[in-house]
């Protein structure tokens, strides 16, 4: 028995009240219970004369009582079998509501003491003549299995709810399927190797799917997400059965509530693969577009969810909104986390047709007041140029515009833009290059100082004051950032390269400077490569410093190919909403190198799974997963030995690569053997020690191959060519 | 599916909470805005929805309150957060308002609702129609029990049985919302027509409708040429008692409608539309001391049309003070709080072209770094009588098996959607004013 507080204060107040002799007086009481209880206080110690009210014919006392026991069952097991009784008096209750009632807080009582008295009226309920009974009785079924699953599969429940995927109810129907997903879900997430014979798995067979596909169209909105759900699980025996299934889902495009349009495209996306007949394919496409668009008129948070969405479908289709960029033009009131999903989306969406609008556009946003946006809009810029060969002039002039204004972080960003320009159009226009060093002394970020850096470094042949201006960053050495000071490195060595005459004494000044007074291990490292380089063989330097770059491009995909697939078949789902395989976000927060094992061995191709495993690593961004990837790697049998050791401690570099430490996948292809640079600089130490250590002693060279495995299996092909280049070499 | 939804206040103290699964702990929501504060701080932008050790946090504002949902499984997000918008319809339609006040008033009945609309964390009867024939503020008196409408699991959900009225009536509103975007040099960038139709339903029994459009798809597939124009509608939804897979096969719209009000579908269209009300401002600024407005404003439609309550909003800078202003008609109010001046004419007709002036004074301390904030003027309206798509209403056939007449009415209206804005509001002199 819970111990009785003093006989004064509010508790005692209540528990008199609660024991009145009149009817509202502790009805009263109890609602003030319930709002203590809400606002958290402790009302636990009231529990016995709670209790005493819940046999009553009131249904709204009925319902705060039960809702007071639902809080504190818990915390009170002993007492709560005092509840049992009434509990199962009210499911064979003449009013249909309130056997529901009983039902369902029965359930969720979550007390060991009580469950046992549960079976038996639960056997009733799934049999109740009203259907409302039944779809309350069915998730209760979901519930007892939650609690303790071996019970609800001796009492026969599972084959039950079975039954009831037959019923003639659609609502009953629905909330079956819920109840089977759930206890499906709850049993793979228990098991480590489920195995098809547990009964709990929900395994839809071709005469449940029929019976689904019926009471789809008659159900509610949210019985239509879960009869959905359960069809985006169903594996098509033929084409016939895949075309049959789509053509049946897509009315639902045409539903109001955006969860169900958003599950219908799921199951298209997934049984669409199983369709050959070209233009049912195109037909299914074209229907995909408009509900997609009218998505975009939903609340922003709805609007987001689909804006996430709509990305991970472009990657796979690209023609899906050819027409329709201009819907997703930013609204000005449009909260920023939409604005910047639209910002991707209106990239992915740029074409010879639309380019002169989505321009425009773009400037428009970059005289926002917003920062961020303001940066992604000119980074948008960059992207376009890149992509879209014909429009890079008139992206670089809406650029010189933007630097014209002279706000410090629009030249700064627009600066690190032009750099990506030219690598992709080299010597193209180098008539902007003294506008750019004309703002030089603008320039106070490190990114946007380094892409300056480079810039000059890259044509310092025509650049005449090349030196001067390579000067100004050499006599601030010491004070830059390292990401500054490697860039200021190269450019130097370039600078030196291409007029050998005239720089003889800043390349000896910033060697001198990057070996003895840094601190930074990855810049001495260059400097003494570079040192030795232009001392041993100043050919072998040349060809190694101002070796030819593969142009950049914009990757069409920002996941893997296998990742996207998998998302795909995610669609409204936190995984899709993420672009993360659920395993990196879900359960204790780790990946198992057990899960992602397995999961590589699905996939025939090795490299296939290791870029997948690579992708999970940058998307989780977690530690855990850091470790668990470097056991996969080993497993997988690439490197071994040494090599192994070696991959270990570059995996951060890597996947700062990937994940691209700032948002634009072009940045992390800069420049390249000097290169590495930028990213390098980000990634710290680990880098710089094992990668470019283990390059600058021919010795080591076997085991920096490992190294070499590792770049090759990420997505980022520019950088590893130019990496094995630069192994022949030695 | 979730584990468990609460509301809380700006502060991120919640102020009513269910758990409906166990594997998350209450104590998660005390988390929620610290990690909000957290993912500022680090100057990332705070999506709906993220994760945070294991738990994925879900949630949408309304007014000055946070609903949140927690899971810890790889959740349908999208059925969550639109599950979150309707909850707060729900209790808005109960309340009126949903606000701190109304939540700590109503605990009890929102608690009862959060039970019936959601049973372990799936989402069950949302309609507030439907809810509130069992789940009211009177409490239950003895004697009448209330039972579970039939709605709640019928195969139409939407509608009890046995409604009588005494005069049987339907009344149809089509509204179309026009949302446009003009650049500076006049060009129309972006434009659609978001038309809905509206429903006031008082029929008896359970009556079998049918709405007949000029939808020239219809037309083209049933091999019939219209009279006048048909329209070509590029999305539309439905309310969930129209029978999809038919509209499907042969474009029909047939349905037993729900009592009384509701929205029976919503269409769009985004076909170029000529800006039904032009604005264009000139700004002269006099080097930070004082800043002057022209605006002027067209309605470029028919004549025998007329535009209600229109209301221009022109923006100007933040500490822009003493305003003067002279209309040559309506009346102009200075809107400090958004930042604007509103001009308000109350009856503009097709046609019709107005001029207006302002005059604000501007602080003469002025920060260079300062970048202007360049809001677009946004126009609120309202057109009876008219719709810009030509949508048209060709029937609506009521049949009930009491065989009863039933007389249908159709108003049209067209008005500003929330993003009718026009970049035109230029530095004098700076850029090419259109020739109207």
């Amino acid at each position: 028995m819970s111990i009785r507080g003093p006989r004064k204060g509010e508790n005692y107040e209540l528990s008199v009240d609660l024991n009145s002799e009149y009817r509202d007086k502790r009805k009263d009481a109890i609602k003030r219970v319930i709002a203590s209880m809400t606002v958290g206080k402790d009302v636990s110690g009231l529990f016995p004369d709670v209790l005493k009210n819940m046999q009553t014919e009131d249904l709204e006392q009925k319902k705060l009582v039960y809702l007071y026991l639902m809080n504190y069952a818990k915390t009170q097991p002993e007492l709560v079998i005092l509840a049992v009784n009434t509990f199962v008096k009210d499911t064979e209750d003449p009013n249909p509501l309130v056997r529901a009632l009983a039902i369902r807080t029965m359930g969720c009582l979550r007390a060991e003491k009580i469950i046992d008295y549960l079976c038996d009226p639960l056997q009733r309920c799934l049999k109740d003549d009203n259907p409302y009974v039944r779809k309350t009785a069915a998730l209760c079924v979901a519930k007892l299995y939650d609690l303790k699953p071996e019970l609800v599969i001796d009492n026969g429940f599972l084959e039950q709810l079975h039954e009831m995927v037959s019923d003639s109810n659609p609502m009953v129907v629905a909330n079956t399927v819920a109840a089977l997903t759930d206890i499906h879900n709850t049993a793979i997430a228990a098991q480590i190797s489920p195995s098809s014979s547990d009964p709990a798995i929900f395994n839809i067979t071709s005469t449940i799917l029929n019976k689904l596909l019926i009471a789809l169209n008659e159900c509610s909105e949210w019985g239509r997400v879960a009869i959905l759900n359960a069809l985006s699980r169903y594996v098509a025996q033929d084409e016939k059965e895949s075309e049959h299934i789509s053509e049946r889902v897509v009315p639902q495009f045409q539903h109001i509530n955006g969860s169900v349009v958003l599950a219908a495209m799921k199951v298209v996306m997934i049984h669409i693969r199983g369709v050959r007949r070209e233009e049912l394919v195109k037909q299914l496409i074209r229907k995909m577009a408009p509900p997609l668009v009218t998505l975009l008129s939903s609340p922003p948070e709805v609007q987001w969810v689909a804006l996430r969405n709509i990305n991970l479908l472009l990657q796979k289709r690209s023609d899906l909104l050819s027409n329709e960029m201009r819907v997703f033009f930013c609204k000005y009131n449009d909260p920023l986390y939409v604005k910047i999903e639209k910002l991707d989306i209106m990239v992915r969406l740029a074409s010879d047709n639309n380019v002169d609008a989505l321009l425009s556009e773009l400037k428009e946003y970059a005289s926002e007041v917003d920062v961020d946006f303001v940066r992604k809009s000119i980074k948008a810029i960059g992207q376009t140029a890149v992509k879209i060969d014909a429009a890079a002039e008139r992206c670089v002039n809406v650029l010189l515009e933007l630097i014209d204004t002279r706000v410090s972080y629009v030249v700064q960003e627009a600066v690190v833009v032009m750099k990506d320009i030219f690598r992709k159009y080299p010597s193209t226009y180098e008539g902007v290059i003294p506008t750019l060093c004309a703002n030089l002394e603008e320039l106070d970020e490190p990114e946007a100082k380094a892409s300056l850096i480079w810039i000059i470094g890259e044509y310092a042949d025509k650049i005449d004051n090349a030196d001067e201006l390579l000067g100004i960053f050499v006599d601030t050495y010491i004070e830059e950032s390292y990401q500054v000071q490697l860039q200021t490195l190269t450019a130097v060595v370039k600078l030196f390269l291409k007029k050998p005459d005239s720089s003889q004494g800043i390349v000896q000044r910033v060697l001198n400077t990057a070996t003895k007074d840094c601190d930074s291990p990855d810049v001495r490292d260059r400097a003494y490569i570079y040192w030795r380089l232009l001392s041993t063989d100043p050919a072998a330097a040349k060809a190694v410093v101002l070796a030819h770059r593969p142009p950049i491009s914009i990757p069409r995909t920002t996941v893997s190919p296998a990742l996207l697939e998998e998302l795909l078949g995610e669609i409204s789902n936190l995984a899709s909403v993420y672009h993360k395989p659920p395993e990196t976000f879900i359960g204790q927060g780790r990946v198992s190198a057990d899960s992602v094992q397995r999961k590589g061995s699905d996939t025939s191709d090795d490299r296939f799974s290791a870029q997948k495993a690579l992708q999970t690593v940058v998307a989780g961004q977690q530690a855990e997963n850091l470790l668990d990837f470097d056991d996969n790697m080993t497993v997988e049998g690439q490197p071994s030995g040494l090599a192994a050791t070696q991959v270990l401690p570059s995996t951060p570099a890597a996947a700062n690569l990937l994940s691209g430490t700032s948002t634009n996948p072009l940045d992390d292809l800069v420049s390249i053997f000097g290169g590495a640079s930028v990213s390098n600089g980000m990634s710290g130490n680990a880098f710089g020690t094992n990668g470019l250590g283990g390059l600058s002693s021919p010795t080591t060279l076997a085991p920096s191959s490992g190294f070499n495995n590792l770049v090759a299996s990420s997505p980022a092909p520019p950088q590893q060519q130019q990496q094995e280049d630069l192994l022949g070499l030695f | 599916m979730a584990s468990l939804i609460a509301i809380l206040d700006l502060k991120g103290k919640p102020l009513i909470q269910r758990s409906y699964k166990d594997d998350v702990s209450p104590t998660c929501i005390e988390r929620f805005l610290p990690l909000i504060l957290e993912i500022e701080e680090e100057g990332q932008q705070v999506t709906p929805c993220f994760s945070s050790q294991g738990i994925n946090y879900m949630h949408i504002r309304h007014s000055n309150l946070y609903l949140l949902a927690l899971s810890k499984r790889n959740t349908n997000a999208a059925e969550i957060i639109i599950f979150l918008h309707r909850l707060t319809q729900v209790l808005v339609e109960y309340f009126k308002e949903l606000e701190e006040e109304s939540i700590r008033d109503n605990f009890v009945i929102i608690y009862e609702l959060m039970d019936e609309m959601m049973d372990f964390g799936y989402p069950q009867t949302t309609e507030s129609k439907i809810l509130q024939e069992y789940i009211t503020q009177e409490s239950h008196k003895l004697e009448i029990q209330v039972r579970p409408p039939m709605a709640v699991t019928n195969a139409v959900s939407w509608r009890t049985e046995g409604i009588r009225y005494r005069k049987n009536e339907v009344f149809l509103d089509v509204i179309e919302s026009v949302n446009l975007l003009v650049n500076a040099n006049g060009n129309v960038v972006r434009s659609e027509i978001l038309g809905a139709v509206k429903m006031k339903c008082y029929l008896s029994g359970m009556p079998e409708l049918r709405l007949g459009l000029n939808d020239k798809v219809m037309f083209e597939s049933t091999g019939r040429t219209s009279r006048g124009k048909a329209i070509e509608m590029e999305d539309v939804k439905f309310h969930q008692c129209v029978r999809l897979s038919r509209f499907e096969n042969d474009r029909t719209i047939s349905f037993i409608p729900p009592d009384g009000e509701f929205e029976l579908m919503s269409y769009r269209l985004s076909t170029t539309v000529k800006p039904l009300i032009w604005v264009e401002a000139a700004v002269e600024s006099h080097k930070g001391s004082r800043v002057e407005y022209m605006v002027k404003c067209k309605a470029q439609f028919k004549r025998r049309s007329t535009a209600n309550n229109v209301e221009i909003y022109v923006p100007v800078p933040d500490d822009a003070d003493s305003p003067k202003f002279r209309a040559s008609t309506g009346s102009v109010q200075y809107a400090p709080d958004k930042s604007a001046f509103v001009w308000k004419i109350k009856q503009l007709g097709g046609g019709r072209e107005y001029l207006m002036r302002a005059h604000f004074g501007l602080p003469s301390v002025k920060n260079e770094q300062d970048v202007e904030k360049r809001a677009p003027i946004s126009v609120k309206f309202e057109i009876p009588y008219f719709t810009v798509s030509g949508i048209q209403v060709r029937y609506l056939k009521i049949v009930e098996k009491s065989g009863y007449q039933a007389l249908p009415w159709v108003r049209y209206i067209t008005q500003n959607g929330d993003d009718y804005s026009l970049r035109t509001a230029l530095e004098k002199g700076s850029a090419p004013i259109v020739p109207m």
